[in-house]
């Protein structure tokens, strides 16, 4: 089976390196399935879960913030936070779930919203990715 | 000539703190280590990512973008990146230095330009001189995550898009070796010099060039930022190294100047009750 090369790069250094046969991610204008042999694009990414599909099983790591490079032999992903599933802190997640809840219930000003809104949706993220009920 | 207990104690204390400054010469030499790691775990990123604004830059000549384009320049940000606390030799006083000097050629008021600093001394040297300091980050961890500085970097940058200032420059030490550090200038803001790198190969964009360079700028420039603020702590570390080396070996020379003055004025205190001994046993015959 063919297979695709797939980095996962953050400023704090790599977080994943391998051959996959396909990656689904979130990008801005919905999901996106890569195959190997895909025509070069560049797409940014949502705040959401990139599925990593190998010959009998899936991986899957949270990412927030950044963008896709895809070559025909390549995948790079390029963002501000990834983190495979068993590198989660589900407990810190949880927590700032709650804080984001606290303050969209607060309802201050439109800023703070946004951020608060923005915060629940990672943190919502990355719980989804450690129970893996994507 | 100083009495015998007081060179002792002198020897005593100098040799108490040369064996602080030989610690903290170790510690900082294990931070440098760690530093150095994280400087590096950070160039596949920033490569990969200059690739890529390259050769959509240079792939789509339409596709432009606010923070691409030379604004006429009303308001200069100064991205000043220094240590938190001393201890470090010329570091911070090299850094702040040259960007005083620079504000000085380029400015002739205080309402040109403003100030962002990374680092406690940077802050306090700026508000004392009475400039405006826009947005500040102090207590930064020694190994910075990018989670760490990502407040001070959003900011940064959000506030050249809302037009708060025309453009920003960045002073840092450059890490060069353990022995040597460069202050350095670089221009953040706007993004006019990105070279295309050699291997440009065209993509296609999803959505379009415009909504990716939106997303990409920024974070180019926020990684720009990281960048300087991992070389800067790679070199604050070895500048508190080299600084607490010569503090050691100063204070080992220090310590054998005393120690010989010691041993004199011993020698000179037995000579003289000796004289003093053989002058009474004279006296008695």
């Amino acid at each position: 089976m063919k297979t695709i090369t797939v980095n996962i790069v953050t400023p704090d250094g790599p977080v994943y390196d391998s051959e996959v046969s396909m990656v689904i991610a979130v990008t801005a204008s919905g999901e996106m399935g890569v195959l190997p042999g895909h025509i070069p694009t560049v797409a940014p990414l949502g705040i959401g879960a990139v599925r990593l599909k190998k010959e009998n099983s899936t991986e899957l790591v949270a990412v927030s913030g950044g963008f896709l490079e895809i070559r025909p032999e390549k995948v790079t992903i390029l963002a501000q936070s990834a983190e495979r599933a068993t590198d989660i802190d589900v407990a810190r997640a949880q927590e700032s779930a709650k804080r984001a809840e606290a303050l969209l219930q607060a309802k201050k000003d439109d800023v703070d919203f946004k951020r608060a809104e923005l915060a629940l949706k990672r943190a919502m993220n990355r719980i989804n990715v450690y129970e893996g009920n994507i | 000539m100083a009495s015998l207990r007081d060179i002792k104690n002198r020897i005593t204390s100098t040799k108490k703190t040369s064996q602080i400054t030989r610690a903290m010469q170790m510690v900082s030499a294990s931070k440098l280590n760690r530093a150095e790691v994280n400087a590096k775990a950070f160039v596949p990123y920033m490569a990969k990512i200059q690739d890529v604004v390259a050769s959509i830059a240079a792939g789509s000549n339409d596709a432009s973008h606010p923070m691409m384009t030379t604004r006429p320049v009303k308001k200069t940000a100064y991205l000043v990146i220094t240590s938190d606390r001393g201890l470090v030799g010329g570091y911070n006083s090299n850094i702040l230095r040259t960007v005083s000097n620079k504000i000085r050629e380029r400015h002739t008021s205080n309402d040109e330009f403003v100030i962002l600093s990374i680092g406690r001394k940077g802050r306090d040297f700026f508000a004392k001189q009475g400039m405006t300091i826009l947005e500040s980050a102090i207590a930064l961890p020694d190994h910075p995550s990018f989670a760490d500085i990502k407040e001070i970097t959003r900011k940064a940058v959000g506030m050249f898009s809302e037009g708060a200032y025309d453009e920003v420059y960045m002073y840092y030490n450059h890490f060069v070796s353990a022995i040597q550090q460069e202050v350095t200038e670089t221009k953040v803001l706007p993004l006019t010099d990105i070279k295309p790198t050699g291997a440009t190969s065209s993509y296609e964009f999803d959505p379009s060039a415009e909504a990716i360079l939106e997303v990409l700028l920024p974070q180019y420039a926020e990684s720009l930022i990281f960048g300087a603020v991992l070389d800067g702590k790679a070199s604050e570390h070895a500048a508190s190294m080299t600084a607490m080396k010569s503090a050691t070996d100063n204070a080992s020379e220090l310590i054998d100047g005393l120690t010989l003055s010691y041993n004199r004025a011993r020698q000179a205190a037995i000579t003289q009750e000796i004289t003093e001994i053989v002058g009474g046993a004279a006296a008695l015959e």
